[in-house]
């Protein structure tokens, strides 16, 4: 992956934050991510990003656990070794259903968590470009990408009145990268694309 | 009197002091930077010894055989399977706070959840090992786990309560880390971001696993809370209701009963609760947190103790109804000769458990008492110390004496690497406690700078002006 240009906007308050990121989308800019230090709610829908479907993916999980469980617990019992136990019937579904909710909840959860880091691209050892130092501590940061035909002595201009504490030009490889994270250089060093 | 007119006073800020972000950013991480201090070592040290007895308890236990312990025909679970259960117990109001708080909306939970989830991960752990050990071949310990084996046809039962647990317990623990890890991952960052050393920025680098606080990942990481908070909620019902199954589903007097599981799980949040508020008290004044973790959290915990302990105290009266009325005769001997006649050998642990879980916790009817620190933690061990009598009592006072008399052991005691064992878990809780509290955010961050500018002490004020306006005119300035 190359770097890529970026016009980096930072905010110190949310107020501001949410009227700029709206301002951005319809002045037809194309943002890159907005990060911010805690959840702000309704910020995805001023952003457009599409709602998840982590909890499809959970139910999916749920029900795979479910089937194991029963699945497993009917071949061992009715098939492979048919024995009595408590005077129960070899199919005993009452006394399955215990293992049955447990194993429900370990594979929706397993399951999510490891969807969750896969589409986040969260691991150990993973780095990624950080925008602002502050950004996961009290800075809201707007970063918006320079395609081609963006001009960004213009877009540095458009901030001017969007109540930022600060307006920067960054290049950066946006992506992910295994790499250790006491290092001050990037791993990948392409040169940044030009920019018109 | 208030100092709001639209809202009710006794919604107390949840935030004291004026914060900005960055002083919240500050005052959380500060412990994680600083050198701890001396009630740190101080508690560390005493953890390690306590954790050292324990090993040596559990090294004579494994060599020399369950002989060690004092179980005996009758008695066959003494105090292994008692703290097993109590420490389970302890673990929930963990899961409670964090899951089914989330679910409720209870702002209040910012503050203490991530300690809570701590306590509940390293109760789990400390209860785990008393089955495991009971088991005398510890080294044969996973024939639990079903498996393809090389043992022939052999499985285990799954009709067996006791097999219900091993899931029950192991799912428990590893939803548990995941939500408590999961809701870890933005505070490590922030710590990353501010460290000063190399160490310790590759150390929490690795623990973030690269998060940067991206808006999608915020929007995948709540619903990812919502719905393992979701999973967590039924999940806690569950694990102490199969944890009772281990009594309820057999016929002993004083275990076959069908008011087991919501008395454990009552009785299981009862004793947690009051274990984090042991925890918050140590911790919030060894860390310099009395404005995160407010005077109003406390009473907040005191009201569920209150209800809970309420709750146990009417699950001890009808068990009580149900013995005399069923006209079982065992049922009723258990009751009001092993358990309820202070003058029988183990009548003094009923007693002690109606004292302290059902009559003091009532002095939390009081508000001046649920807000006293004092009495907070002196009744917070009184609870704890009730608790673990109401798991002994269930468990010795229905076996020591069975229906064959000549069987009857007249008074179970436990040996020295019995309690050693106990006071092990101890060491092993705390040690870890005093770790996490050291090398982990314990309040978390984002949580709380969410919650800051709705309950916090500034914001309350930077309201007031607002606040007095009459109707009119606020109706008249904020129509648009």
């Amino acid at each position: 992956m190359a770097k890529k240009k970026f016009v980096v906007a930072s905010f110190d308050d949310e107020a501001n934050l949410f009227p700029a990121v709206e301002k951005t989308r319809k002045a037809g800019y194309k943002i890159h991510d907005v990060y911010t230090p805690f959840p702000m709610h309704g910020l995805d829908h001023v952003m457009g990003l599409r709602e998840t479907s982590l909890h499809t993916a959970g139910f999916i999980y749920g029900i795979l656990g479910t089937c194991t469980a029963l699945g497993c617990m009917t071949w061992i019992f009715v098939s492979d070794w048919p024995q009595i136990y408590d005077g129960k019937p070899h199919f005993a579904l009452p006394a399955f259903i215990p293992i049955t909710f447990e194993l429900t909840v370990l594979f929706a959860a397993v399951g999510m968590v490891y969807t969750f880091c896969w589409l986040c691209q969260l691991a150990p050892f993973v780095k990624k470009h950080i925008f602002h130092p502050r950004q996961t501590d009290d800075i809201f940061v707007l970063a918006v990408e320079c395609t081609p035909g963006t001009d960004v002595a213009e877009l540095e201009r458009f901030f001017d009145d969007k109540g930022t504490v600060g307006v920067e030009i960054q290049d950066a490889e946006a992506g992910w990268w295994w790499g250790r994270f006491d290092k001050e250089q990037q791993i990948i060093n392409e040169n940044a694309v030009e920019v018109l | 009197m208030s100092l709001f007119k639209y809202e009710s006073e006794l919604r107390e800020p949840l935030v004291k002091g004026s914060k900005s972000y960055h002083q919240i950013t500050e005052d959380l991480v500060a412990p994680i930077e600083v050198k701890p201090g001396k009630l740190w070592y101080i508690g560390f040290f005493i953890s390690l010894c306590l954790l050292l007895f324990g090993v040596i308890s559990v090294y004579t236990e494994v060599v020399y055989g369950i002989g060690q312990w004092n179980l005996n025909k009758t008695v066959g679970w003494g105090w292994d399977i008692t703290n097993f259960v109590w420490w389970v117990g302890i673990g929930h109001a963990g899961t409670l706070i964090s899951a089914i708080l989330l679910l409720f909306r209870q702002g209040w939970r910012t503050g203490v959840n991530r300690a809570a989830e701590a306590m509940t991960i390293f109760a789990v752990m400390c209860a785990g090992q008393f089955p495991i050990f009971h088991m005398g071949r510890v080294w044969d310990g996973f024939f639990v786990m079903p498996y393809p084996n090389t043992r022939g046809p052999l499985w285990p039962n799954f009709d067996s309560p006791l097999l219900w647990d091993v899931f029950a317990i192991s799912t428990y623990f590893t939803v548990s880390v995941l939500f408590w890890y999961t809701g870890l991952l933005p505070d490590f960052a922030t710590v990353r971001d501010r460290a000063k050393t190399k160490l310790r920025k590759l150390l929490y680098g690795i623990a973030s696993f690269g998060w940067t606080g991206s808006t999608k990942h915020w929007q995948r990481h709540e619903a990812l809370s919502l719905v393992l908070a979701g999973l967590a909620t039924p999940l806690v019902l569950s694990v102490h209701t199969i944890v009772s199954f281990d009594f309820a589903t057999s016929v002993i007097p004083g275990w076959h009963t069908t008011i087991f599981p919501p008395y454990f799980v009552a009785g299981a949040v009862f004793s947690g609760f009051a274990m984090v508020n042991s925890l918050l008290l140590i911790v919030r004044k060894m860390m310099n947190l009395q404005q995160y973790i407010t005077i109003g959290h406390i009473e907040a915990m005191n009201k569920v103790i209150v209800l809970t302990g309420s709750i146990v105290g009417v699950a001890y009266l009808s068990e009580l109804f149900i013995a005399w009325y069923s006209g079982n005769r065992y049922e009723a001997y258990a009751f009001f000769y092993s358990r309820a006649d202070l003058f029988s050998p183990l009548g003094w642990s009923y007693w002690g458990m109606i004292a302290f879980n059902v009559l003091s916790p009532q002095i939390f009817w009081f508000r001046k008492m649920r807000r006293n620190l004092f009495v907070t933690f002196f009744m917070s061990i009184i609870v704890n110390i009730g608790m673990w009598f109401e798991r002994f009592v269930i468990i010795v006072t229905s076996i020591y004496r069975d229906y064959v008399p000549s069987a009857w052991t007249v008074y179970y005691h436990p040996t020295i690497w019995e309690m050693g064992f106990y006071i092990g878990t101890f060491g092993l809780f705390f040690t870890c406690f005093f770790l996490f509290s050291k090398y982990f955010p314990v309040i978390a961050i984002a949580e709380i700078k969410s919650i800051a500018k709705t309950s916090g002490d500034n914001h309350k004020w930077a309201v007031s002006p607002v606040e007095s306006k009459e109707p009119e005119v606020f109706a008249h300035e904020y129509a648009h």
